[in-house]
């Protein structure tokens, strides 16, 4: 029964990319069952970026169920919501009309709470469950007043129609409709400050479901931003594009800080969500002010970055989570400060993390390079544009990728090293035991994914340009791919990865033939850490995540705002006998200083107010239905 | 291609040759400037050699990633040096990723010997690494902002483009906004190679240092590498610096007249960029390392103002 759920998916998982990559290669199909559905009947549409997000949930999901097989987590619940989860999403990017698509987009959200309150003994995913329904629902609620207005104004509920009927809707409905629409798949994408849900969701579910949820599920919030954007819209003011782009730069700098204090694995494997959406956002907003501006090519070289990034951030953040899940497995914690030394306990798993770690950080050869890569070449782009704030804006989206890679960086050393490295720092560290064979080969496929997707620029970009230029309503630009090098913006600069590869490999053989001309000694011996004259090593003496975090936790204290606790026991008989010490220095949240819990007060304070309305007698409530008629009538 | 092949070799031998020399040759600089005699400026050689005749002493704690590293990083910036216009305007691997994929391969780089430094479990590694990526996460933004305001005017990312473009024209070069690049690169050079006034390479004060801290359990031919790459990190970056700032004496032909030339060229600026360097470093104090982001703000409020009058020059 364990394995034919999980055998269910990869099947399902294999028919989405069959039907995905007929979409993505211009392949057209529709299917219309009236009867089905009310209001519109199901309605679905294969177009090609429905089809690149099919094919993505796919891809993820047969890997991601393969580990599952070897992964015993869970109940006869748990498969079932796993397997509506996964159907639901594959219907989001294929849905045509506002019913099909809001039934679909539900179920998807429900199932996915399921899976966040497994574990239906602990408060901690309790709450995370809860924050979540009242996230995912309140973006919901956008959604659905976007399309409700939309629906009222155009007279069609099929999604189009909306794309004939958009360049004659008023300038204030489409305004209306684009900022409730963008703030609903906003939040579904994590976006700062809409991302309060995900740290708390995405790690309490099982790890297999983590990697669905923050490597796919976000993403359909990614689609809807697209689709909102330039397809059922239309191309609109600057302001819109400008706008995401601002927000991806925020997502991408916030995410990463929060992720560079965070101890929890699989929370800091979560912040790096919202940084890399942030990431995807800088493409998405680029290629919207260019289109604007009329700069199709632009607006195309921004949305391949975008999509690009969005491809590879499933494949290495499904990687990830799965090796967090086997680390979790094996240790019994998600806590980074009780972990260390699995690299000789788990070697699999930590190479596979290794390399999902060096694809994140952005480290060439990899996938996460080759996308970060050309989401600065479609920055650079803006010397094209003619206004000196959007040169600005620009330039600060370049800073911010920047600093989010260079800070990415930082955690991943942060993560692996800690988590994998020097000796283990609790008992069940040191007693961890491998990966189960599924989990390994599902754990090896996103690695080798990673790898490919890295080496292969040439082929995925051509691949990816005529979604963007279908996106964009405009002729599929020349691939710029010659040979193994990938030409973007005419001269402007090229990327050639494959190359890369194969000179640091040549370059790594360099020093062993030099040391072996200078006739190096080739003597070694294996002896204890250089301690400063300690008698015996132990985990105790070992820098910690607290520590390595700190110079960040210094540089950035005006965004963490650490308070510190120090409470020192002495001895009862001297104070130059210390018994206990304890240290803590926690960070606050920003966001929810300053903007949700003065949301939550006023809420309260607004119910409150409202008491004096319900005094409980039923004639007062007859008379208010009474003045409400009459209202009504007098409006009407 | 047998030409390619052919610059290849010449400047993976100037880089990985010259920078031992380059080191020493700025240390002797260094004592002579405060009176001393100090070492000949050929020592780092006889160090090098002397590291390779000895045995490595490996921690029983490390695991692989301690004794690949030395290797990887050598590796980055061998590609390095096929990327950066050493002597001529073409170097052979410029085209595979232009000026981001010399920025990302320095960091790939840092990402392994970070991670080495925190394999053998001993604090003094764990508190280099940490130091050494926050002062490469915080130099990033400079560094990117600065390439892009010369990106803007080159209209190209390709350095040996760039080079050319700016030799053609000297009046992109007197401009301030070249000069405010300039300086802003100048101070990343200097974090980013672990000088004064951001770390004193030649302190073995654990709770003072950075890079030195981190490879701190390295011995024997491991630290012969690792030594060796951070000499020729130093001598990529100063070339970079003298080649787009000073864009003259490369030329685009490919012959042995042109690269003697472009090699005398280069020398005759390194010499005076590590004298500008050897000045600085004989007159500034180390600064607290809390006192280090300050400083890289101040660098990249500088590239800032250099791409801001890029565009409002126009």
């Amino acid at each position: 029964m364990n394995l034919l759920a999980y055998a269910l998916i990869v099947v399902v998982g294999v028919a989405a990319v069959g039907v995905g990559g007929y979409g993505l290669l211009g392949g057209v199909a529709a299917l219309r069952l009236d009867w089905l559905v009310p209001l519109g009947g199901l309605d679905l549409v294969l177009d090609p970026l429905g089809g690149l997000f099919l094919a993505l949930i796919g891809f993820t999901a047969v890997p991601v169920s393969v580990y599952a097989m070897g992964y015993h987590d869970g109940s006869e619940r748990g498969r079932l919501a796993y397997v509506v989860f996964v159907v639901s999403m594959c219907l989001v990017p294929l849905a045509a009309n506002t019913m099909t698509f809001l039934l679909a987009w539900e179920l998807m959200s429900l199932a996915s709470y399921f899976l966040v309150v497994h574990d239906r003994t602990s408060r901690e995913s309790i709450q995370a469950g809860w924050i979540y329904a009242v996230m995912t629902h309140a973006g919901l609620a956008c959604l659905l007043g976007g399309m409700l207005l939309l629906g009222a104004e155009t007279g069609s509920l099929r999604f189009a129609d909306w794309q004939a009927a958009a360049p004659a809707l008023t300038a204030t409905t489409r305004n209306t409709a684009f900022v409730l629409l963008a703030l609903g798949f906003a939040g579904k994408a994590g976006v700062i400050p809409l991302h309060v849900w995900l740290p708390l969701a995405h790690p309490a579910a099982p790890s297999h479901v983590s990697a669905l949820m923050s490597g796919v599920m976000i993403k359909l919030g990614v689609y809807g931003l697209l689709r909102v954007s330039f397809d059922w819209l239309g191309a609109g003011p600057t302001w819109w594009g400008a706008t995401l782009l601002i927000a991806g730069a925020v997502s991408s700098v916030v995410g990463v800080l929060y992720a560079l204090v965070e101890h929890d694995l699989k929370r800091l494997l979560a912040f790096h969500s919202i940084e890399n959406i942030g990431i995807i956002l800088l493409g998405i907003g680029s290629a919207a002010v260019y289109h604007v501006a009329g700069h199709d090519a632009l607006a195309v070289l921004g949305l391949i970055a975008a999509l690009y990034h969005t491809v590879n951030h499933a494949a290495f953040k499904a990687l990830l989570f799965l090796g967090a899940g086997a680390v979790v497995h094996a240790t019994g914690t998600r806590n980074m400060e009780a972990m260390g030394g699995l690299i000789k306990r788990m070697p699999w798993t930590a190479a596979c993390f290794l390399i999902g770690s060096a694809a994140i950080a952005a480290l060439p050869p990899l996938n996460g390079f080759v996308s970060e890569w050309l989401t600065f070449l479609a920055l650079f782009q803006n010397t094209h544009l003619a206004a000196v704030g959007q040169h600005l804006i620009f330039t600060l989206g370049i800073a911010s990728l920047a600093l989010t890679g260079g800070l990415a960086m930082a955690c991943f050393v942060k993560a692996f090293g800690i988590t994998f490295l020097a000796l283990p720092r609790s008992d069940a560290a040191g007693h961890a035991h491998e990966a189960s064979w599924p989990m390994r080969v599902g754990m090896l496929g996103l690695a080798a994914t990673c790898v490919a997707l890295g080496l292969g620029p040439t082929l995925v970009v051509p691949a990816l340009g005529p979604v963007a230029a279908a996106v964009l309503r405009t002729t599929p630009l020349a691939s710029g791919a010659e040979g193994l090098t990938l030409r973007v913006a005419g001269d402007f600069a090229s990327l050639s990865t494959a190359i890369i590869a194969i000179a640091l490999a040549l370059a790594i053989l360099a020093p062993l033939v030099i040391l072996r001309i200078a006739g190096a000694s080739r003597r070694s011996r294996a002896y204890e850490t250089w301690g400063c004259g300690r008698i015996v090593q132990t985990a105790r003496m070992e820098y910690t995540a607290t520590a390595f975090a700190n110079p960040f936790k210094r540089v950035f204290d005006f965004f963490y705002r650490p308070t510190k606790r120090l409470d020192i026991e002495f001895h009862p008989e001297s104070r130059f006998f210390v018994e206990r010490i304890e240290y803590e220095n926690p960070t606050r949240s920003i966001f929810e200083d300053w903007l949700y819990r003065p949301a939550l007060h006023a809420l309260q304070a607004g119910a409150r107010a409202a008491t004096t309305l319900q005094s409980g007698s039923t004639n007062l409530y007859l008379a208010y239905i009474l003045a409400a008629l009459l209202l009504m009538l007098v409006l009407a | 291609m047998i030409a390619d092949l052919a610059v290849a070799i010449v400047q993976v031998v100037i880089v990985g040759a010259g920078a031992p020399l380059l080191v020493g040759g700025l240390r002797t600089l260094r004592a002579r400037l405060v009176g001393r005699r100090g070492p000949s400026p050929w020592q780092p050689y006889r160090d090098l050699h002397k590291l390779l005749a000895k045995e490595v002493v490996v921690s029983a704690t490390t695991s692989w990633i301690f004794r690949v590293t030395p290797y990887i990083l050598v590796a980055t910036l061998l590609v390095a040096a096929l990327i950066v216009p050493v002597v001529t305007l073409r170097p052979p691997l410029a085209f595979a990723g232009n000026i981001i994929l010399l920025v990302y391969l320095l960091l790939l780089g840092t990402f392994f010997l970070a991670l080495a430094g925190l394999d053998a479990g001993s604090a003094f590694g764990g508190m280099g690494s940490s130091r050494e990526v926050a002062v490469a996460a915080l130099a990033e933004p400079t560094v990117v902002v600065a390439v892009f305001a010369l990106a803007l005017r080159a209209d190209t990312i390709d350095l040996g483009r760039i080079v050319e473009r700016f030799g053609g024209e000297p009046r992109l070069v007197a401009n301030p906004a070249h000069l405010l690049a300039f300086a802003a690169l100048f101070i990343v050079m200097l974090a980013e190679t672990g000088r004064l006034p951001v770390d004193n390479p030649a302190t073995h004060l654990e709770l003072t240092m950075i890079h030195e801290a981190m490879v701190l359990e390295y011995s024997g031919r491991y630290l012969a590498l690792v030594e060796w790459a951070s000499a020729m990190k130093l001598f990529v970056f100063m070339t970079l610096l003298a080649n787009l700032f000073v864009p003259w004496g490369l030329s685009g032909s490919v012959g042995v007249g042109p690269i003697l030339l472009g090699l005398l060229a280069l020398a005759g600026k390194l010499v005076i960029l590590a004298l500008a360097v050897a000045l600085l470093e004989t007159t500034v104090a180390k600064l607290r390392l809390f006192r280090v982001p300050e400083l890289l703000a101040g660098s990249f409020a500088l590239a800032l103002l250099s791409v801001m009058a890029v565009f409002l020059v126009r």
